[in-house]
């Protein structure tokens, strides 16, 4: 396996919960926590799968999504939406501007892992 | 409104009566006028106006009014009904 | 030698055959036959009643006296009616939509309906006419006494006075029987008019017949009378140009003013068409009754050189034999004297049963308003009365002004006397800016000046003006001498009358006007009567009744709304067995009427406006004047409903304010729901993540201690959070009770920093205070306002970036208000951002998220709000500095 996941969120404890249970699964995991240069930090980690947070510190995670759908060397990289709003408008705006998933704050670990394995399968 | 091609005909008998009113409100002005006109003739104290000829003009100017107005009256009044304009009196 | 017992027995055939022709006419009109009654000739003969016996036997007199003069008594009347379609058409065309029954009548209308004006014209009429009626019994005395003996000279006077009794009386029975029969709406008098149109086509005939003999039959024809004329004794045109244009105007004006002409030229009209025949056809009237006067003149002077001017008509075919001829003559001179007198009396009577007699009658009765079917039968009683007064009014005058020699100049002086209406009756007609004041100021100064400086001198000094005031003015004041007021002197009499009283009326009139403001019933009028070729079309012919009640039901839709108000007139409609909305106007339901009317605009109202359409006598000045107030109500009721209306839209506008307010409150609820969302759900996150991780299996002691210990932070978090969102509701909300208490401000302090301390530690912040200064006391809550403190020293810890974090706490006291600054040493907050750092989720940094949701400064704005204090961002401190501003002297009245 060996395959490596970003993930772009801002809170310390999500992170450390979603790199324990995907390193657990195998699973190379990075975390970036500011908006303004995830797509940066994509473009140098290449990484085969990313998680996205909407709400990030000086960017917004749908803005990040957009440009990674723009530019041709990310637009078919996996993306799995994390969001804590729970709005319906957010879940449309993502699905819209090509997230391959979206997922709603409190989520089930099986379930993030069940995504991630699909996403970023074999 | 609309505009049947006789209108044409129309405004102008109204327009002619519009004119024709005008001159029966002229009309007594014009007979003032000619009835002060003996005041200006030269008065001549050796040979003051006769009352002969002075009663001719009168009688001469007033015959002249009353025919003016009666052909005025005439044909303000024949083209009564068909005058619906508005008159407004100032 | 024709007896005094055949003119007698030839006067009662002619009379009898004028009762005759006058009850026919009467039926003639009842059967609704009106035909030729209602001919434009029939109207123009009418108005050759401007032709008295003034005209028939004074005017060859006038040309003896002064020549071709004479003539300008008629010019004025050619002139107004050629020039009909200024004045006359409009006077009509008002007179019919006013329903106006005399001059005074106009007068009173067009003046907001002002009973004062209706009496002063009322009384300027009387007086100016009284002596033309003695004038015309004096004529008919006068044309008797010359069959009855010694043809031409004067009779013996007294011996007249009988037969100028017995005319009179038979002219008051004429004028009583056919002038009020019955009490038209519009004052129209069939049996009259035709009656006159006879009279006036005796006289024309009998003067031209005259006219013609003296050319024809004593001078050989117009060459020859020419030549006569030329050799006469007026052959000489001696035309004095002030008297010529003078008495142009003055005659043209009396003939707009004479009540008689008044009344057969307006009230008796029954179309426009007939003006418009009258306007050439009575020129031409007066152009033949002018014509032959030179000639008779002069054939007089030269038959009958010594023989009285005044009855040359007569005069002249009696001396030359002409008996048939000289009956005739007779004949004309009775019939201008009776027909003038018939229309004059009928005229005045109605005048003054209207504007006089009416009037006290209503105000000597309880309850004038509320008339009943009677008022009828009083207005004809009136009337009667009236005409039988005028007439005896008239007798007397002549008995007592001495005979001949006063009365011949009054024909003048009544025309500049009732010439003083002409300025308020033109400016009535063409100026809406003209006023009641103006015209009743007007008038009284017109009428006052024609007495003293023409009237009163013209009974020499025998009466109120004697020798010494008529010579030296009153007092000696040379300047009010009447002949030559102002100093004016060397003019002739008439002229110097004219020019002063038109002046001064015109003058006063014109003034006054400027000055008054006018009623809402006189500024109705006025437009109405100014503008009425915009408020009437011509209005069809007038039939019986049918007017009246389409007039109530127009008038009574406008009160109750066409619906209700045709329904009411069909019900009595049906009830009187009629079909349609039209029922006969009878006592009966004009009372009902009014009664449903009063439930509407008020009683006085309703009494006045039925009164006005039903019988324009009955209404009392009082009734106007409630008219006039009550209009100036629904004026002021209207302007409410204006402002009501003003209200309203400010409502909506209010309402629409409340509307935007409300969305983006609801936009606002939205993010503030999605910011709670997103605060509550990020610690979920970590606990549900964490927990199914300690589920998932066993694990290592020191991550499970861990993990658990981001569970119990992530808990403790979110209780945090939750009563963060409940304190600031209920702060939010007014809720919070505060406890007021005497406390000092070093002890919250101590409090603060204790209660910060204890937290978590995990950075380390010095807090440097001068306790010396914090000694303040002051009212407020402690507890409250040591959380503020706490808040903020918190956020310090949390926030302050600097190595060694340090907060200075000054306190001092500036003015009424204790200070507290809460300044660190840190980088501070940037100024966009200064202005939102208290509004709620305003988190600036992600640094050290796990402490709070970004409440607290809403929290403490809010609690030091409650407290009466304010807190601000303080910039230019070096770090970030929060200023606590409170009252040192907080009352409980805040609470």
């Amino acid at each position: 396996m060996g395959k490596r996941v970003l993930l772009i969120e801002d809170e310390p404890n999500i992170i450390q919960a979603i790199s324990f249970i995907l390193s657990r699964d195998g699973w190379t995991v990075d975390s970036h926590a500011d908006g303004k240069t995830a797509m940066a930090e994509i473009a140098r980690r290449g990484p085969d799968l990313v998680i996205l947070d909407v709400m990030l510190p000086n960017r917004s995670g749908l803005d990040i999504l957009q440009d990674l759908r723009a530019d041709p060397a990310t637009e078919a990289l996996p993306v799995l939406m994390l969001t804590a709003r729970g709005q319906k408008r957010d879940r449309e705006l993502a699905e819209r501007y090509g997230a391959n998933r979206f997922m709603t704050k409190p989520f089930s670990n099986a379930e993030v892992l069940e995504s991630v394995r699909q996403l970023a399968g074999p | 409104m609309s505009r049947p091609p006789r209108t044409v005909f129309l405004e102008r008998r109204t327009y002619r009566r519009r004119r024709l009113a005008d001159a029966a409100r002229l009309l007594p002005v014009i007979g003032a006028l000619l009835l002060l006109f003996p005041l200006l003739w030269v008065p001549d104290p050796d040979q003051p106006a006769s009352t002969g000829f002075g009663g001719l003009y009168i009688f001469a100017v007033w015959a002249g009014l009353i025919v003016a107005a009666a052909w005025m009256s005439r044909n303000l009044t024949r083209s009564e009904p068909d005058a619906t304009e508005k008159e407004r009196s100032e | 030698m024709i007896g005094f017992n055949v003119l007698v027995l030839v006067c009662l055939v002619y009379v009898a055959t004028l009762f005759l022709v006058a009850f026919a006419a009467e039926k003639r009109a009842e059967r609704g036959a009106v035909g030729w009654l209602r001919s434009p000739l029939v109207y123009t003969l009418s108005l050759s009643i401007y032709c008295t016996a003034w005209t028939f036997y004074g005017a060859v007199g006038y040309a003896v006296r002064s020549g071709l003069e004479f003539v300008t008594i008629y010019l004025g009347p050619t002139l107004v009616m050629i020039g009909w379609w200024w004045l006359v058409r409009k006077l009509v065309r008002i007179g019919r939509s006013q329903r106006i029954t005399s001059i005074a009548d106009l007068i009173s209308s067009r003046y907001g309906k002002s009973n004062l004006l209706g009496v002063i014209v009322t009384l300027l009429a009387v007086i100016g006419t009284t002596p033309y009626i003695a004038l015309q019994l004096q004529s008919v005395t006068l044309s008797f006494s010359v069959f009855s003996g010694d043809g031409g000279a004067v009779p013996e006077f007294a011996s007249l006075s009988n037969t100028a009794l017995a005319v009179a009386a038979g002219l008051a029975l004429f004028a009583i029987l056919f002038g009020t029969r019955s009490l038209d709406v519009n004052e129209r008098h069939h049996g009259v008019v035709t009656a006159i149109a006879l009279e006036a086509v005796v006289k024309l005939v009998a003067l031209v017949a005259v006219g013609v003999f003296v050319v024809w039959g004593v001078a050989g024809g117009p060459a020859d009378m020419m030549a006569r004329i030329d050799a006469s004794r007026i052959a000489d045109w001696n035309l004095a140009g002030g008297r010529w244009a003078t008495l142009i105007f003055l005659s043209a004006a009396a003939f707009l003013c004479l009540p008689r002409m008044f009344q057969v030229m307006v009230v008796e009209n029954a179309d426009e068409q007939q003006v418009a025949v009258a306007s050439w056809a009575f020129p031409l009237y007066l152009f033949a009754m002018s014509l032959f006067v030179i000639p008779i003149a002069v054939i007089g002077l030269t038959v009958l050189p010594g023989g009285n001017p005044d009855l040359y008509v007569l005069t002249v075919p009696l001396a030359l034999d002409q008996e048939g001829l000289a009956m005739l003559s007779f004949l004309g001179g009775f019939s201008s004297a009776t027909s003038m007198v018939i229309v004059a009396a009928i005229a005045l009577a109605t005048m003054v049963s209207n504007h006089i007699v009416m009037p006290i009658w209503l105000s000597t009765r309880k309850g004038g308003a509320s008339m009943s079917g009677d008022v009828r039968d009083v207005v004809i009683l009136a009337r009667r009365i009236s005409i039988a007064a005028i007439l005896a009014l008239g007798y007397l005058y002549f008995r007592f002004s001495g005979g001949s020699e006063a009365l011949a100049a009054i024909g003048l002086i009544a025309f500049v006397g009732v010439a003083q209406v002409l300025p308020a009756m033109l400016g009535g007609l063409f100026w809406r800016g003209a006023t009641r004041n103006g015209a009743a100021i007007g008038l009284i100064l017109g009428f006052a000046i024609w007495a003293y400086t023409l009237f009163l001198p013209s009974f020499g000094d025998s009466f109120l003006l004697s020798a010494t005031v008529l010579q030296d003015g009153p007092w000696g004041v040379g300047w009010l001498r009447p002949r030559a007021l102002f100093g004016v002197e060397g003019l002739d009499p008439v002229v110097h009358a004219v020019f002063w009283s038109m002046v001064i009326n015109t003058a006063g009139f014109f003034l006054g006007s400027l000055a008054s403001f006018p009623e809402p019933l006189e500024r109705l009028q006025g437009a109405q009567f100014v503008n009425v070729y915009d408020y009437s079309r011509n209005a069809p012919g007038w039939t019986r009744s049918t007017p009246e009640a389409e007039d109530l039901l127009i008038m009574t839709q406008r009160i109750l709304g066409p619906a209700e108000a045709q329904a009411l007139f069909q019900a009595e409609a049906q009830a009187q067995g009629k079909a349609g909305y039209l029922p006969d106007t009878t006592p009966d339901f004009v009372e009902t009427l009014e009664r449903e009317l009063a439930g509407s605009v008020g009683a006085a109202t309703a009494n006045a406006m039925v009164g006005q359409i039903t019988g324009g006598a009955a209404v009392s000045v009082e009734d106007l004047m409630a008219v006039a107030d009550e209009t100036a109500q629904i004026m002021e009721y209207s302007s409410q409903l204006e402002a009501k209306s003003k209200e309203l839209s400010n409502t909506a506008a209010q309402l629409r304010d409340a509307n935007e307010k409300l969305t983006q409150l609801s936009i606002q609820k939205d993010a503030f729901l999605s910011q709670i969302s997103h605060e509550l759900r990020t610690p979920m996150t970590s606990i549900r993540a964490f927990s199914e991780i300690l589920m998932s299996g066993p694990m290592s002691e020191a991550d499970q201690a861990k993990f658990s210990t981001i569970i119990h932070d992530e808990a403790i978090r979110l209780t945090r959070l939750l009563d963060d969102l409940l304190d600031l509701s209920v702060l939010e909300n007014g809720q919070v009770s505060l406890n007021w208490q005497d406390a000092n401000l070093n002890q919250i302090l101590d409090r603060a920093v204790t209660s910060s301390g204890s937290m978590e530690a995990e950075r380390s912040l010095t807090i440097r205070r001068d306790p010396g200064a914090e000694d303040i006391a002051l009212v407020t809550d402690a507890d409250r306002l040591a959380q503020v403190f706490i808040n903020l020293i918190a956020n310090a810890r949390k926030y302050c970036d600097a190595a060694a974090p340090e907060l200075r706490v000054t306190a001092s006291q500036q003015g009424n208000a204790l200070v507290v600054d809460f300044i660190d040493n840190g980088s501070g907050i940037p100024k966009a951002s200064q202005s939102m750092i208290f509004e709620k989720f305003a988190r600036l940094t992600d640094q050290s998220r796990a402490g709070g949701a970004g409440l607290g400064l809403a929290i403490c704005r809010e609690i030091v709000a409650k407290l009466g204090g304010s807190i601000g961002y303080l910039p230019g401190q070096g770090g970030a500095a929060f200023r606590v501003r409170l009252p040192v002297a907080q009352a409980k009245a805040a609470e």
